[in-house]
């Protein structure tokens, strides 16, 4: 089996519980995907599967390396394609769809995103800074302030925060609760929040962290 | 969006009154106090209206306790909210009524409107 697949983040919206407690939930689109290609010891160094996400407008979009890397599976092409581990001792060929139904039973997920962009950013929105007062003459508004001593050590040590890109990077959201799936629909509802835009692509895996019944 | 129209669907409460800012409403709470729950009910002025159709659609009440005012904040599709009963509907020219907040007495008072 493939640890997880790839999904398209929808959006957020809650949900009520029987003694009326609201859960935050982000609906995500997950899969269908299809195993593009398998990876093996003997070939790529490792046992791994890569999943295309299943997409109608991609087969418009392929050039001619592409198109030959689908043939060889035997699949229609995919825009979006990444690589997944394999878990269990089951099987995995070319050709194979995952849908949303791998994580069923499954507790908890890890979601990898692209979290929105910010742009260049100061110190106050990008690391949480203080800054100074606004008013009453104080000329020290929203600068970094020191960096460091003087003579000694005659340099900014590395790893100092300072402004810079902010978002726009690759963020994993480890142990978020699965709430639902709707194989169906191919729809997984997880509890939180989860980087990216909506419509954003996300990779979601079974969590390697924390409990994980079943 | 419309996936997450269809799940909040599942949610929604089938039927609900027509109420809107300035009407006084009696709002049944479901309290669960340890082991045990009761219904509260919660008489004032609706404040405020949020969230538009959807399932995390809010509105606010606002009474006068004692003195003292009092507003809380309701999601009108929680199951904690079982009942809500329009008392009285009141004319009012905006849509929040925050207003009332700097008010009290005479002054805090929401003319009637006549249905139909």
């Amino acid at each position: 089996m493939v640890e997880g697949l790839i999904g398209r983040k929808i959006g957020m919206t809650q949900l009520f519980g029987e003694d009326g407690r609201v859960t935050p939930v982000t609906v995500i689109e997950a899969g269908p995907c299809v195993v593009v290609q398998r990876k093996t010891a003997e070939k790529d160094g490792r046992e791994s599967a890569q999943l295309g996400l299943v997409d109608p407008a991609a087969a418009k979009r392929a050039n001619k390396p592409q198109r030959g890397h689908h043939e060889k599976a035997g699949v229609p092409p995919t825009r979006m394609r990444r690589e997944f581990a394999l878990i269990g001792d089951d099987e995995v060929k070319p050709g194979d769809a995952v849908s949303v139904g791998i994580f069923e039973g499954v507790s908890n997920v890890d979601i990898v995103g692209t979290s929105k962009g910010r742009g260049f950013q100061g110190v106050i929105k990008r690391h949480g800074f203080g800054g100074g007062r606004a008013t009453h003459g104080s000329m020290f508004h929203r600068a970094p302030g020191s960096i460091g001593q003087s003579a000694s050590p005659s340099k900014v040590i590395k790893g100092m925060r300072g402004p810079g890109q902010m978002g726009n990077q690759r963020v994993t959201c480890k142990n978020l609760k699965v709430v639902r799936i709707d194989e169906e629909k191919n729809l997984l509802l997880v509890r939180g929040s989860v980087p990216g835009s909506r419509g954003s692509a996300l990779l979601i895996r079974r969590s390697k962290s924390g409990a994980q019944a079943g | 969006m419309d996936v997450i129209r269809s799940i909040e669907a599942e949610g929604l409460k089938p039927e609900l009154p027509e109420f809107r800012s300035g009407d006084r409403v009696r709002v049944h709470v479901r309290v669960v106090e340890g082991e045990k729950s009761r219904t509260q009910v919660f008489e004032g002025d609706v404040i405020a209206r949020k969230g538009g159709e959807g399932l995390k659609a809010t509105f606010t009440v606002r009474k006068t306790s004692g003195g003292i005012g009092v507003e809380r904040v309701f999601p009108l599709h929680s199951p904690n909210v079982q009942k809500i009963d329009v008392v009285r509907h009141g004319r009012v020219r905006r849509a929040k009524l925050f207003y009332l907040r700097g008010l009290r007495g005479k002054k805090a008072r929401i003319r009637e409107r006549r249905v139909r």
